[in-house]
Parts: structure tokens; sequence; C-alpha cells
């Protein structure tokens, strides 16, 4: 079910921009992975070249490979629909459908795959709810609004819905960003146990929470003002956090950069 | 909640301890800014009110004694002979030629006018949509005049051929039945083609503007799902825009049931002693034309009075269709906020 990913030589562009250059990276299945770095480095937009999200802007393009266990996502065979069916995404904002109730926006993907037998969506509407820990808070207003919920209820809406489709990959962009602490701990623990399953990767701007969460950190940076953003290192997330190989590592996790 | 979504504060319901929805709050602080600006928007809100009250009295009082004087049924009757000393009349046929034509307007120009929103704002690229968006809005900008003559003139005798093959097709219902007079382009179902090509434009604008509102949070959210280009519109942005397109749909079929020049030049009257037909493919006149028709005779109150008690019909039947909008856009609301 869960699967490595493998990026090779990646640059990714949005028209004649270079955005990222020269990202090569591995995340290993049923692990966390973490991305930190500064605000416009990059990191958000090489885990939407994940899923090929990065193509939905107007002018975004990518070089390189990015393959998930053999498969190469950007292959010409390859359907981006597919791409996104197989890993699956959470925003930084909960973004549910806000016309639709609680249980049809976890079903919302499911229906798009076809799905239209009541019993079996029922099933899995439970089952990714109680995925995502929300079960036991809406099991008896699931007809009610998405909208309705709390911020942090409609994260974890979000990643319900996310799970419902049985994905290989969950890709999360801040996650909690827009969240207070306690929603943010909710949603930690959550990542903790979707872990036995999926591979996750997770962009954050708290470093705290890299460390709490995530097996593996990222650490990407501009080059300079203007020059595209790279991925510096890339390792345990206990070696970054305790004596990483590059100064800038150790200058932006200490605090006295960015 | 946005006027754009066809949402405003005076769709709210009132607060919990029975204060309206509209409630002043208790920012003004009093100053003279305050104050005069608060003022001007009072007073304006009230003028607005007062009109529309004062258009509704002055149709009722001089509808009321020519209808007092009516020896017809004005809800059945078929009969249109305004004055003398046994004035007769009625609105059944100018309320089914309008009703008709706004309608088949209507089938033509909502889901014409979505799928040009939605080209112009989904499936356009950059340098195409705004210029499309212009062309559409300058369809807008053509006097009803001309839309009536050109229909009359050029885009009629094209539709000679459709009449009668829609005829030997369907001509066994009732609905579809053409016996070649009136002639094509002054039926009832032409007059609704150039109607909606009129309110395209209208639909089209509104339906546009929010498309291009729906939150690219909500279009991400689709896409990662999986969702092709068709399922993403449909699974976020045409219910965000449910209400906005319904909003359009009611202003176009509000200027549907009014225009009166373009229909005027075009509908053929009908026989005054000729049976009542169901027909798409028939002659008529409706409110608005007909008053235009006769617009020359008013010379008597009693007369006026008839072609006045018309034009409140349509009044009211413009009001009766906002009303039914705003509660199908009511019971959807807690789902669009």
């Amino acid at each position: 079910m869960a699967k490595r990913i493998d990026v090779k030589d990646l640059d990714i562009y949005y028209g004649d921009f270079k955005a990222v250059e020269g990202v090569s990276l591995t995340v290993e299945p049923r692990s966390v992975t973490a991305f930190i770095g500064p605000s416009g480095c990059g990191k958000s937009t090489v885990l939407r070249t994940l899923n090929r999200m990065h193509e939905v802007i107007p002018g975004g393009r990518v070089d390189g490979t990015i393959s998930l266990d053999d498969q190469d996502l950007y292959a010409s065979s390859m359907d981006p629909v597919a791409v996104r069916r197989t890993v699956g995404m959470v925003f930084q904002r909960p973004n549910p459908f806000p016309t639709m109730s609680i249980r049809d926006n976890v079903a919302a993907g499911l229906k798009l795959n076809g799905v239209k037998n009541k019993k079996q969506l029922d099933e899995v509407v439970e089952k990714s709810l109680k995925g995502a820990n929300l079960w036991n808070e809406v099991k008896d207003r699931l007809d009610k609004p998405g909208a309705g919920l709390s911020g942090g209820q409609q994260q974890r809406l979000c990643i319900a819905r996310a799970i419902a489709v049985d994905p290989q990959v969950l890709l999360m962009d801040e996650p909690c960003s827009a969240l207070d602490p306690i929603s943010t701990l909710a949603i930690e623990d959550l990542i903790n146990e979707l872990k036995s399953k999926y591979t996750v990767v997770i962009v954050t701007h708290n470093m705290q929470q890299a460390a709490r969460v995530s097996d593996q950190t990222a650490f990407f940076n501009l080059k300079a003002t203007g020059q595209p953003g790279r991925l510096v290192e890339v390792d345990d997330t206990q070696k970054i956090f305790s004596n990483p190989t590059e100064q800038a590592t150790e200058d932006y996790i200490s605090g006295r950069f960015g | 909640m946005s006027s754009i979504t066809g949402h405003s504060v005076t769709d709210e319901l009132p607060h919990d301890d029975g204060r309206p929805p509209l409630d002043a709050d208790k920012a003004g602080t009093g100053r003279l800014g305050d104050r005069i600006f608060g003022g001007l928007a009072t007073g304006s809100g009230i003028f607005v009110i007062a009109l529309v009250t004062l258009v509704g009295v002055f149709l009722i009082a001089q509808a009321v004694p020519s209808l007092l004087n009516n020896n017809a049924n004005f809800l059945t009757s078929r009969e249109w002979v305004p004055s003398g000393t046994d004035p007769r009349f009625g609105i059944v046929d100018l309320l089914w030629a309008t009703v008709v034509t706004s309608i088949i307007a209507m089938l033509i120009a909502v889901p014409l006018g979505v799928s040009v929103a939605l080209f112009i704002t989904q499936y356009a690229p950059s340098w195409l949509s705004r210029p499309a968006a212009a062309l559409v809005d300058l369809l807008a900008a053509v006097p009803s005049i001309v839309y009536g003559f050109w229909g009359l003139k050029v885009a009629g005798d094209y539709f000679q051929p459709v009449a009668k093959f829609t005829d030997t097709v369907l001509g066994w219902l009732p609905f579809f039945e053409w016996g070649g007079r009136p002639s094509a382009k002054s039926t009832l179902a032409f007059a609704g083609i150039i109607l909606a090509i009129m309110i395209l434009p209208i639909v089209t604008a509104i339906s546009r503007e929010v498309f291009s509102q729906v939150p690219t949070a909500h279009k991400e959210g689709a896409l990662a799902l999986g969702a092709t280009k068709w399922e993403m519109i449909r699974t976020a942005v045409l219910p965000f825009g449910k209400p906005g397109v319904i909003s359009a749909a009611m202003l176009g079929l509000g200027r549907a049931l009014g225009e009166t020049l373009a229909v005027t030049l075009l509908l053929s009257a009908l026989n005054p002693s000729a049976p009542f037909s169901f027909s798409i493919f028939g002659g008529g006149e409706t409110f608005a034309s007909r008053i235009a028709n006769d617009a020359g005779e008013f010379d008597s109150p009693q007369k006026t009075g008839a072609y006045i008690a018309a034009g409140l019909v349509l009044f009211i039947l413009t009001f009766i269709v906002n009303a039914a909008a705003r509660v199908v856009i009511e019971r959807r609301k807690a789902f669009t906020e």
C-alpha cells in the first residue's frame, strides 16, 4: 500500500522562472518526511510536484524524474488524474467542499471513482473518519455541512477525505499552520498513526513539529535572493536537529537565520 | 455571505432574541462624518423602498376602477375590449405569450450562458478570456430594437426551415403544431430565441463573476482527489456558483418578461376570434408588446386602467419569480457559506 518516492535531479519552473533546482531525495514507505526551510524556498512547490498538482498552475512544469516505487509519475503515458488518486493531498487551509455535508465530503473522492453503492460508501466514510480521529465528534451529524465544523475538525475532515480513496502517499502542505495548539496536537497524533499505513510527506514552518512527527527531514533554502531554491540537506530527523552536516542547516534550526 | 453569490445580509434570519438581522451595530461614533454618511445611506434606502411602494400603489389605484367595471373575468377571459359601455378584458392570451416566450428564452439562455461563463473562467487561455468576456458584454450594449430588426430581416428567414422541420417531426404534439401561419419569424418560439440572445449577456456576466470567485482551495481540493477538469467543475465550481447562477437567471427572466420593442416588432398579433392554441409556433402578444402596440389609444381612464391592470400582473409575476428564487437560495444557504 505505502510506496517509496524517488526524486532525481528535479528542476521546477513557473513559466521561464526556475523556482527550484536539482532536488534529489528518497522517501521510504511508511515513514514521515518533513520539508523545512524559510518562506519562498520552494518546499511547497516540491511537495506539489509529487502529485502533479504543480502543473495545475498555468506555466508550471518540471524537469527530472519522480517515481513511485518503479513507476515514473511524469511518464507521458501517466495520467495526472491517476497520479492524484494515488497520492493524496491535504492543504494549508482546511478546504472542505462548502456545499457538501460531512458525509459527502468524505465520500467525494469515491464518488468521483464511480462508487455508488450506499452501503460501501457508508462503510468507507466511517472507516475514514475513524482513521482521521473525527468519527466520535461527528457521527451524529454526518448530514450537517462540513464547513460548520471547527478549523481543526475541518482539517481532520480533509484528511479523512484524502484517505478515503486509499492513497499510497499522503502529502500535507503546512496542515497545522491555520490551527490552534490543541488541534495541532490532534493532527500530529494522527500523522503518527497514519505512518503505519501511508508514506507521509509534510511541509512545516514549525521546527518542533518537524522534530516531533518526522523520521526524516529535508532542509530547503534559496541559493541567494532571486536564485532558485534547492535542497540543502536531507537526513534522519535526529541527525538534522542534533548534528547537521551543513552549516546553513545548523544556522536555520538554531534560529540564526531566516 | 456576499451579494455576488446571491446572498446578502437581508437573507439572514432574525437574531435569537428577535432583533432584526439588519439591526444597527454600535460602531457609529456620532461624529459629523458618521452622521452624514449614515443619514445619506438610510435616506437612499428609504427612497428606493418608497419608490417601489409608490409604483405599486399607482398601478393598483389606476387599475382598480377599470377592473371593477370589467364585465369579463380578468384572469380567465381571452377578450380584450377595454372601452365602451360593455368593457370586457382578460389576460389569458397575454399571460400565455409572456410566459412561453420567457420560458423558451430561459431554456436556451441559462445553459448557454453558464457554458460560456465556464469556458471564459475555466477553459479559455488567459489571452482569450478577457476579449471573449468583453465581446459577450457587448451583446448587452446592442439596443433591443436592433435585435428585433435583425430577427425580422435576417435571422427570421433561417428559422423557417427549423419551424417546418419541428412541425413535421413533432407536429402531432399540440405544443409544436405549425400551420405555416403566422410566418416562422412571427411566432412565440422565434421571439423566445431572440429574447434568449438578449438575456445571454446578463446570465453570462453574472455567472462568470461567481465562477471566477470560486476559491482556488476548493478547486485544488477537488483536483487533488483525482477529479478530472469536468469533475472539478461539477464538485467545486458549479455548487459554489449555484446561488449566483440563480440570481443571474432571475435577472435575465426579469428582462425577458418585460422586454418590449424586439417582441413587439416580431410577434404577429392574434386574430381575436381565433381559437386558443397551445402551440409555440403561434402568434400572440405579451403584456409589454400589447401595451406598446396600443399605446396610442390610451384616451380614457377606463381604457388606460385596463392596460395598467395588465402591467400590474407583469409586476406581480416578476415579484413571484424573484420570491421563488429567494426560497431556492435560502434552502441551500446552510451549505453555501
